[in-house]
This record gives C-alpha cells, sequence and structure tokens, in this order.
C-alpha cells in the first residue's frame, strides 16, 4: 500500500492533522493503524527457561523491518507505575525481518530490580498477555551481521554470547539458516555461548539440533564456573584476532573478550546495562561522567548542571530552579536523588532536570 | 526607575536586614523566616501532588485530548454544510481554545512530561498556534514563570506595548493603551509569536533587527505551517466553500485570541497585583519566589467547564507555584493555598471573570494617562526603605 503509506507520511496530512499528527487521530480508531508511530500487539508468549519468555510481536505496517543484531525499543504503561511509559531495548531474536513482518524479542525478567520496583523485563515475561499492546522504535544498532569489506563472504565467523546475550546472535543464526546458508561453501560458523547452568540455557532445544546437523556451525556451551579465556578462544579459533566477531553480554564477559581481542577492528560488541538499586546514602561518592563531551570528575554531591559547569561544560538552562525544563538531559546510567523531592531514580536512558538532581554515586550524563 | 538607583544603593543594607516585600506597599512585610516557613509549606503541597500523580491525570488528559479532536473534527466537517456555519465556528473554536489552554500551554510546560508519552512531551509537542513552541516554552516557562512580575525581566508585562503598571515610565505613547491591548486582544496569537522579537527594543533603538535572526526561520516555518493547514489546505477541502471555510477558521481564531487574551490578562493585571524590581529579589530565597508568585498572579472564579476551558489557568496563582504540575490539580489544592495565605496575611486575589475583566480594563484605561502621585505617596519599592 505504498499510496496510502505516501498520503499518510505526507506534510499536507501532517498540517492538516497538526498539533497531534495523523496517528493520533488513526490509532482512536484502531490501536494499530499509524502512520509514523510503531506499536505491536504480542501474539503470543512462550516461556523458555526459568525467567525468560519469547515475545512474539505483530508489529504495525509502519515497521521498516530489522537486520539481524538489531534491538527495538519497547515502551510499556506498567499497572501499578502511576500510567507512566517506561522503555527499554531489547535485542530481537528471530531472523531478519521484512516491513511489517512479525518478530521476536526473547526477555530475561530482570532479578536485580528491586522487589515492588516496577520493570518493564519483569512485566513482559511474567505478566504481559497476548492481545498486549506494546510502543515500539524502529529497530536500531550496529551490531549487525555485516562483515568487514577486507573479508569475502565466505570467511570464518565468530559469535561469542553471555547470558541473554545470546538473542542477537541467535538472530544471527537464525537469519544464516533460514537464507540458505548450510556450510558447504566452505565458511565456518563459530559459537561459543556462557550460561549459568543447563537449567539456564536459552535454546537449549534449538541449539542441540543446529550443532547436529551438517551446516558448518559449532555449538560450543559453556555452563558454570566455565569463564571465558583468551586461551579457549584460541584453541577453538587460532586466529580469532582476524576474525569477523561478534561478541554480546554481560559487561564482564564483554571486558575480557575486548582485552582478548586488543583492539582488533573485527571485533564488534554489545553489553547491556543492568539497572541498579538505588546505592543508600552516600551522595558524594562515584564518579559523574558526561558521555558526550568524554569528560569526568568525582561526584561533589552538587546539582549535574553545577559539576557539568564546574568541568567547563555549558548545557542548556534557564530556570535553575526545576520549573522550566530547560535543562533536561538524559541520564544514561546510575541514580540521580531530586534535590527538591529527595526521590531518587535510577532507570537507565532516563530524561532528567539537571539543575535539580544530583548524583547519588556513578552517574553518567548525555552531555 | 533608573533615577532611583543611587539611593538604593545606600539604602541596601537596611532594606536586607529589616524584610522583604513586594512594591505594593499594602503586602505584608514577612521576615526572612516567615518566607522559609512559608516556602516549606508549599513544598509539602507540591510534594502530595507529586506523589499522587499516576492513572487519573493520564486519563484526563487523554480524554481531554480526543474530545478536542471531536471538537475539531465535528467543526473541521460542518463547513461542509453552510447552514451550520455558527456551529462549525462554535465547535471548532472550543476546540482550539481546549488546544491552547488545556493541552498546549501545559503541556509544553512539562506537566505530563513524567508520563514518558512522546505526544504528551514537553519537548516535543508544538500547539495550535503560530508561535513556535520552541520559543515560547523559552519567553514563557523559563522568563515569565522564573522572574514572574520583575519590571524590567518579565516581558509579560504589557507585552512591550502596553503601560501595566504604574512604574513603567508614562511618555505620549501610551495614550493609545486601550487600542494597543485591544489590537493585541484581536490578534494575540501573533502577539506572542513576535514577543521573542523584543520589536519594542528595536524601535527604541536598544536591539538590533540583526540579532533576532536565529528566531526567524522558525516562525516563518510555523506561520507558514498555520497559514497553510488553517487558510488553504482545510478551506480547499471544502471546494466551493472555500471562502466560507476560511472565514470560519479565521474566526475560530480570533475566538481563540480573544478569549486567551481575557483569561491570561485577568491573572496578572487586575488591580492589587503586585510587581517587583530586580533589586529587590536578588538573592531571593525559594519561600520569597513561592510568595512573588501568589503577589503576581490572581484568580477567576467559576464552574468547573470554564476551569477546564481556561486550561485550569484560572488558578493563576496555584500554576505560578506550581507550573510543571498538572493543571487539573490546582484547583483541588486552591483552598489550602488560600488558607495558608491568610495565615500570613498575604493577599490572595481572586474574583469572578466580570470584576477581574472591569479592573484590567481599568488599568489599561488609567494607566493610558501620566500617573499622578503626590510626593508623600511611595511610588517604587526603593522608596519604601528609604522613608523608613
Ligand atoms: S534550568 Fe529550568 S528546569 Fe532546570
Amino acid at each position: 500500500m505504498p499510496i496510502t503509506e505516501r498520503i499518510l507520511g505526507s506534510r499536507a496530512l501532517a498540517a492538516l492533522t497538526s498539533p497531534h499528527g495523523v496517528d493520533r487521530y488513526l490509532e482512536q480508531i484502531n490501536p494499530m493503524w499509524a502512520a509514523t508511530e510503531v506499536r505491536a500487539r504480542i501474539v503470543d508468549s512462550t516461556p523458555e527457561v526459568d525467567g525468560v519468555a519469547t515475545l512474539t510481536l505483530q508489529p504495525t505496517n509502519t515497521w521498516r523491518g530489522h537486520r539481524a543484531g538489531q534491538y527495538v525499543q519497547v515502551g510499556v504503561e506498567l499497572p501499578g507505575s502511576d500510567a507512566r511509559r517506561i522503555t527499554r531495548c531489547f535485542s530481537i531474536s528471530s531472523a531478519a525481518s521484512l516491513p511489517g513482518e512479525r518478530f521476536t524479542i526473547t526477555v530475561r525478567a530482570n532479578k536485580e530490580a528491586p522487589a515492588g520496583r516496577q520493570s518493564v523485563s519483569k512485566f513482559l515475561v511474567n505478566d504481559a498477555r497476548p492481545g498486549q499492546l506494546l510502543h515500539l522504535s524502529q529497530a536500531d544498532g550496529d551490531f549487525t551481521l555485516v562483515e568487514s569489506p577486507a573479508t569475502p563472504t565466505n570467511s570464518h565467523l565468530l559469535m561469542i554470547s553471555g547470558g541473554s546475550g545470546i538473542t542477537p546472535v541467535m538472530s544471527q543464526i537464525r537469519t544464516l539458516l533460514r537464507d540458505g546458508y548450510n556450510g558447504h561453501a566452505n565458511r565456518k560458523v563459530t559459537f561459543l555461548h556462557y550460561a549459568r547452568s543447563p537449567e539456564d540455557q536459552i535454546f537449549a532445544a534449538e541449539l542441540a539440533e543446529i550443532a547436529e546437523q551438517d551446516n558448518g556451525i559449532d555449538v560450543h556451551l559453556r555452563h558454570g564456573d566455565n569463564f571465558f579465556t583468551a586461551e579457549e578462544l584460541a584453541d577453538l579459533v587460532p586466529d580469532y584476532r582476524d576474525t569477523d566477531t561478534w561478541a554480546c553480554g554481560p559487561a564482564g564477559l564483554i571486558r575480557l573478550v575486548a582485552e582478548a581481542y586488543a583492539e582488533s577492528p573485527r571485533l564488534r560488541m554489545e553489553f547491556f546495562k543492568i539497572s541498579t538499586g538505588a546505592i543508600a546514602g552516600g551522595s558524594t561518592e562515584g564518579d559523574v561522567s558526561f558521555t558526550r563531551s568524554g569528560r569526568s570528575a568525582s561526584n561533589t554531591g552538587a546539582s549535574l548542571l553545577e559539576q557539568a559547569e564546574a568541568l567547563g561544560l555549558k548545557p542548556d538552562f534557564g530556570c535553575r530552579m526545576g520549573i522550566c525544563f530547560s535543562c533536561v538531559s538524559t541520564k544514561t546510567e546510575g541514580t540521580v536523588r531530586n534535590i527538591l523531592t529527595g526521590e531518587e531514580s535510577s532507570l537507565p536512558d532516563e530524561d532528567i532536570r539537571i539543575c535539580v538532581s544530583a548524583p547519588v554515586g556513578d552517574c553518567a550524563l548525555a552531555i | 526607575m533608573t533615577a532611583t538607583i543611587s539611593t538604593s544603593v545606600k539604602t541596601e543594607p537596611v532594606r536586607r536586614n529589616v524584610t522583604v516585600a513586594a512594591s505594593d506597599p499594602k503586602n505584608p512585610r514577612l521576615t526572612r523566616e516567615q518566607l522559609d516557613e512559608f516556602g516549606v509549606e508549599m513544598d509539602v503541597i507540591r510534594q502530595r501532588i507529586i506523589a499522587s500523580l499516576g492513572e487519573e491525570d493520564a486519563t484526563y488528559i487523554r480524554n481531554i485530548v480526543k474530545r478536542q479532536q471531536q471538537f475539531e473534527v465535528a467543526g473541521r466537517a460542518l463547513f461542509y454544510l453552510p447552514p451550520a456555519w455558527p456551529l462549525a465556528v462554535a465547535a471548532l473554536s472550543i476546540s482550539k481554545i481546549l488546544e491552547n489552554m488545556e493541552i498546549g500551554h501545559n503541556v509544553m510546560h512539562g506537566q505530563y512530561d513524567w508520563l514518558g508519552d512522546p505526544k504528551l512531551n514537553s519537548r516535543i509537542y508544538d500547539w495550535d498556534n503560530v508561535c513556535p513552541g520552541e520559543q515560547w516554552k523559552y519567553s514563557h516557562n523559563y522568563i515569565h514563570h522564573t522572574y514572574t512580575n520583575i519590571l524590567g525581566k518579565d516581558r509579560d508585562i504589557g507585552y512591550g506595548i502596553l503601560r501595566m503598571d504604574e512604574d513603567q515610565k508614562w511618555n505620549p505613547y501610551y495614550l493609545g493603551n486601550p487600542l494597543y491591548a485591544f489590537l493585541l486582544m484581536v490578534g494575540f496569537e501573533w502577539g506572542v509569536a513576535m514577543h521573542d522579537l523584543e520589536a519594542d527594543l528595536i524601535l527604541t533603538g536598544k536591539k538590533k533587527w540583526s540579532e533576532t535572526k536565529p528566531l526567524h526561520r522558525g516562525m516563518l516555518r510555523k506561520i507558514g505551517n498555520q497559514t497553510l493547514k488553517d487558510y488553504l489546505l482545510f478551506p480547499a477541502l471544502t471546494g466551493p466553500f472555500f471562502l466560507s471555510t476560511l472565514a470560519g477558521n479565521a474566526t475560530a481564531n480570533l475566538v481563540r485570541n480573544i478569549w486567551a487574551f481575557n483569561i491570561i490578562f485577568c491573572g496578572h493585571f487586575p488591580a492589587g497585583v503586585s510587581t517587583f524590581t530586580e533589586k529587590e529579589t536578588e538573592d531571593e530565597s525559594r519561600g520569597h519566589w513561592y510568595y512573588r508568585q501568589i503577589l503576581g498572579s490572581a484568580n477567576i472564579t467559576g464552574g468547573k467547564t470554564f476551569h477546564i476551558l481556561t486550561g485550569n489557568l484560572s488558578h493563576q496563582i496555584e500554576h505560578h507555584l506550581f507550573p510543571d504540575l498538572p493543571a487539573r490539580r490546582y484547583p483541588e489544592v486552591a483552598a489550602e493555598v488560600r488558607t495558608i495565605c491568610e495565615k500570613y496575611g498575604i493577599a490572595y486575589n481572586t474574583g469572578p471573570l466580570g470584576k477581574q475583566l472591569f479592573s484590567v480594563a481599568r488599568k489599561i484605561c488609567k494607566l493610558a494617562l501620566p500617573t499622578r502621585t503626590s510626593a508623600a505617596e511611595p511610588t517604587g519599592p526603593v522608596a519604601v526603605p528609604n522613608a523608613a
């Protein structure tokens, strides 16, 4: 329906439907109609292992599809979250999708989230039922299955993942297999995965099947105290530093992998942020980093605006008392306390008014 | 104003030690401690509202948006039925009023940012008005709400066109005060859009036209979009009724302008509302800031529908105390704010629309003429400590 889409996305229609935009009218009629926004309905929820579920999503026509390895932002108004929409990133686990096509995300419920605190992952795994509407972004991320131009297309591919970091890698392997890859072109794929225990192994049955088949994919699963070492990797893939590699997992694993690769451009990495509970007291502990400008300093306990200015940065500001929203910036990590209300919040990628927010412990700001 | 600077320097230490007060000598002079206490009481109310934000607020604003869209669709559609023209204009006017007041103004204040809904986010929403949201947020959310009624800082005092305070020096230009007010009312959205250009400063040579350059692109784009919508596309869509639709849209914009102007002017300019000098608001404490917000604003009494149509700005006092909290909460805390004000002897200016309008109109006419002050009557805040 390119014609309808062109009309729906046109400037004239945008002007006619301003200030709300076309989507505000369409969604009144049917929540699955959209011109620019992306929404999805959950059509299936399948438990994988304890605390992990795979959700199949039917997106609106506006979904542009995804490349293997990308993630999507999922926004949902959690019951009991005071109607606040909370948005989190999840890697897509199904093979690359075309526009409007269904895809899956595989989610692990965040156990670290303090009891009683709402959490998108907990909700998606435990409570979300088919029919639930989700707000999505378009797929995004560069952790995709593209080889470096230096290597021919039948080069060896290496995937290393840990825990639920398996999801984007799974999307890549599924895409390879679906699109006719069979390893007979002399191309090898090595897949090395770390899980806490066999019971925690996501996609175990499918992985066993993949390992069994004659497809050129070697699957190596490591459980328990079997941590990543460069030696072990060298045993599996002696020239790993010259092999296109995708690594995804918790920060600890990624650090070890990065060390082993020593700046090799062949390594692509992705790690996940975990929202930690509020750190008690100690408002002048930790470091404050301003990620865009690359500046950081130890936390003085003053407002983030003042700390940024002390480092010579010039963030936008107006009232400096929390009423005008001129200073809103994205806190990418850490906990902040609202100076006026004393309220603490630890959500990653949260928009905050930096003139009335002071860091509690480590904190990173996109300034 | 400038004439008093030399004396104010001399008397400054005295003034600081004694009390802080507004320009209006009728207002109570509270001590720093009293102001702090007062500020804490306001913060308690604020905290309570924040703690109870939730589902109801979300449902409320979404329902208002839905209602407004229904009025808009009805209005736009009725233009196809020429005999229903007055009905069409009425529906569209209500839609535009709801959109500018209860949705646009409040959403762009960041009152609903906590929802995490990009469609109700102050950084994204841009209202149905020729004034670009980006520029309005600067002059309104920051300048007007931070420096409320401080002469020389808050440009909403008379919008650089009118003489709305005795401390604005009179000159013969102000003989036209009532006429300018009328023109500003009729073209209010344009007045608001031109606000940031500070045309008065350009005319008097205090500012160069080239300094306004960064604003031009945004303004032209917004004006273009609004014109395209109301004066070209929608009329064109009604085919043979092009002209009547165009006239209808213009009328609805006019109705909205008149309504918004009157509500806003009743919020800050009835008799008894105070203005302040930069001097007396230096190093202001949080309590003092709250105190100034109350003295610089006035409420309008009325029924529920009326309050909604004003975007709850009929509770201008509460809005100035808590500009970033959902406006629908203002009525529920108004009584309490008023009681606290009484306790401290702070004037709480409120009255029915007719009374406030009359008071504003009188002020506009009175200030068209030079202020006749006898030497005994204090003319400004700085003179007060002198006399003491
Ligand atoms: S500077 Fe106004 S809210 Fe931060």
